[in-house]
């Protein structure tokens, strides 16, 4: 252990003197918070709504209205019949089509009416589906009004639990920032280590360590200590954008999310840095990170609810570290959870990060 | 010869990989103070022994002690104890000259006033004083070679072991090299060197040849050329070598 003050300056000016590294830690993380926000949203607008209008009522009137002033639809015109609204769907000029039926007002009091159809296009699955669930939703909040100024009664049952699918306020940029954040610190803290050791092979360097009197846990400790460091000050910089441009500021302490993430850190650049000493090249060791990566991306409810995916997916995220950062980062940024109500999530944390950096460490070999 | 001071001795060592032998049952002594050739063709078995020796790579069977210590089982105070340098270039190319010896000297122990301490006496012993703070990437080849092996001796190791130090630079640098090899064998550290150069191999004390992993004569330059009636130890190589029957790398 005497030898990683030296270990550690060595690493220290080298990170510095690359022409390469230290504006990769700074640009990346900007570059990801700056326009990936924007881009990433669950949010779909402008969706292609062609409407074929059989009732020519005051309700159907509404009900067109209510789509052209919505920012969520481009109303592409009225059709004569559903025939031509399929042509312009099949075209793809038109993601959805409303229909109206004939006397669709008139039956409307008298609670007997033909249902509205709404067609939508399924190729852009997303798009197609809550395109769908949105004209609905326009549709009852305009038959509701209708129902309330004929005088009708119980005019808004089952009207509520769709209103809340379409609420505008519901901003994926706040739920898409603390996943980006994790990604960050998937990408440098996992990757830079890696590179790092296998870039130490491949130029022979290491052979010069492993003939010298090195422990292991000073050579391990000398190569993840700045990628901990570095991983922290990425963080820190993001929150500082997240807050600065998107006014997202956490809900719950800084402290609470810094001790989260340094857990993560811990694990993700151990991972690094075991891959790395168990690979021979740097072609090797980038297509297991990718492999760890993908998996800890698509599997952890990063992007899609753990939620929702099937009971053996959902065993399998809980042996993922990510699964529980992403969870801890979600309550702590939006829910304002504090370290007490994620205490098993901690605690898994830092098991990952013991038994990673463990192996890590018991990985390097300096004799075989 | 049996009352000087064996710095390595090495009994039936054998290294397999799988079904392939490619140290077939070693045994010599190195003395201390000797330059001792180590010399073999390419895929003779050289480096694969050498690791062995160093503490890099386990022996699959045999014995070998180097400045003391059992290579089997007291890997890490070999490494305590002697000096190594690659046929690769490894010292850090980003750092400069003077960091690079802080950084070594750092790693056996040494402390900062020490380390300084030798590093003026070195630095001007190699004529690149003026060189201190100049990354190691844009030295000469021949340069970083007489720095590597500096570093390589810098914590005043028993044995320095050198594989194919002088690779690659003109006769003018090795010549320099080998006078920096003279220098540290005069002051009491044992070198112990694998080259293909042969004028080199005639300034050994000692050499061996391997030949497909055994040793088939070993000696001074003078005793093999009489023992085996060769004009040079070049011609020497080429009437041993001419027998191996393992493929040539």
């Amino acid at each position: 252990m005497r030898t990683l003050p030296v270990l550690l300056e060595k690493e220290f000016r080298l990170f510095f003197r690359s022409p390469f590294l230290p504006k990769v830690v700074v640009l990346f993380p900007l570059m990801i918070m700056l326009v990936i926000p924007w881009v990433t949203t669950l949010d779909v607008r402008h969706i292609d709504v062609a409407v074929v209008d059989g009732d020519h009522s005051r309700t159907a009137r509404r009900i067109i209205h209510k789509i052209e002033a919505s920012e969520y639809f481009s109303l592409r015109g009225v059709e004569a019949d559903y025939a031509a609204a399929l042509r312009r769907l099949e075209a793809g000029e038109v993601d959805a089509i409303l229909e109206i039926p004939y006397r669709f007002e008139r039956n409307l009091t008298a609670r007997s009416s033909e249902p509205v159809h709404i067609a939508a296009n399924g190729v852009n699955a997303i798009k197609g589906s809550l395109g769908g669930q949105y004209l609905a939703a326009v549709v009852r909040e305009s038959i509701a009004e209708r129902i309330r100024e004929l005088g009708g009664e119980d005019s808004a049952e089952g009207l509520v639990v769709v209103q809340n699918r379409y609420n505008p306020t519901l901003d994926y940029r706040f739920y898409m920032i603390p996943a980006l954040m994790i990604m960050l610190l998937v990408m440098i803290c996992g990757f830079l280590p890696a590179l790092n050791l296998v870039g130490e092979k491949e130029s022979g360097t290491i052979e010069q360590i492993n003939v010298s009197p090195v422990g292991r846990w000073s050579f391990a400790l000398a190569k993840l200590i700045p990628f901990w460091v570095i991983g922290l000050i990425v963080l820190g910089l993001v929150m500082i954008v997240a807050r600065l441009l998107y006014g997202l500021a956490p809900e719950g302490s800084i402290a609470a999310i810094f001790l989260a993430a340094a857990l993560f850190i811990f694990t993700m650049s151990g991972l690094g840095l075991g891959i790395a000493n168990r690979s021979a090249n740097m072609q090797q060791t980038m297509f297991v990170m990718f492999f760890f990566v993908m998996l800890f991306i698509l599997l952890s409810g990063l992007v899609t609810p753990v939620e929702s995916m099937p009971r053996w997916a959902q065993g399998l995220t809980r042996i993922l570290p990510p699964r529980y950062f992403v969870d801890a980062m979600r309550a702590l940024y939006l829910k304002g959870a504090s370290i007490a109500d994620l205490w098993v999530n901690y605690a898994a944390l830092a098991l990952f990060a013991l038994a990673v950096n463990g192996w890590a460490a018991l990985s390097y070999r300096k004799q075989l | 010869m049996n009352d000087r001071e064996a710095v390595i001795s090495v009994r039936e060592l054998t290294k397999c990989f799988g079904a392939f032998t490619a140290v077939d049952h070693l045994s010599f002594e190195v003395f201390r103070g000797e330059i001792f050739g180590f010399l073999g063709a390419n895929g003779a078995g050289k480096t694969t022994a050498m690791r062995m020796l160093c503490g890099l790579s386990y022996p699959t069977s045999g014995w070998g002690r180097v400045a003391g210590y059992d290579i089997a089982t007291q890997g890490e105070e070999i490494k305590r104890h002697i000096g190594y340098m690659s046929q690769r270039f490894s010292l850090y190319d980003d750092l400069t000259v003077l960091e690079n010896i802080r950084l070594f000297g750092g790693i056996y122990g040494l402390s900062r006033r020490e380390i300084l301490r030798r590093a003026v006496g070195l630095l001007r012993r190699l004529g690149i004083r003026g060189e201190a703070h100049t990354r190691v990437r844009s030295l000469p080849l021949g340069w970083k070679q007489k720095l590597a092996f500096a570093v390589a001796t810098l914590h005043r190791p028993e044995v320095v072991f050198l594989d194919e130090p002088t690779g690659g630079v003109d006769p003018l640098a090795r010549r320099q090299f080998w006078e920096l090899i003279y220098e540290a064998a005069a002051g009491g550290t044992t070198i112990f060197v694998t080259t293909h150069y042969m004028d080199e191999a005639e300034y050994c004390t000692r050499i061996s040849m391997l030949v497909d992993g055994r040793i088939q004569a070993l000696g001074t330059p003078a005793e093999l050329k009489c023992r085996f009636a060769a004009e040079s130890v070049d011609e020497l190589f080429r009437r041993l070598a001419r027998g191996a029957k393992r493929a040539q790398e």
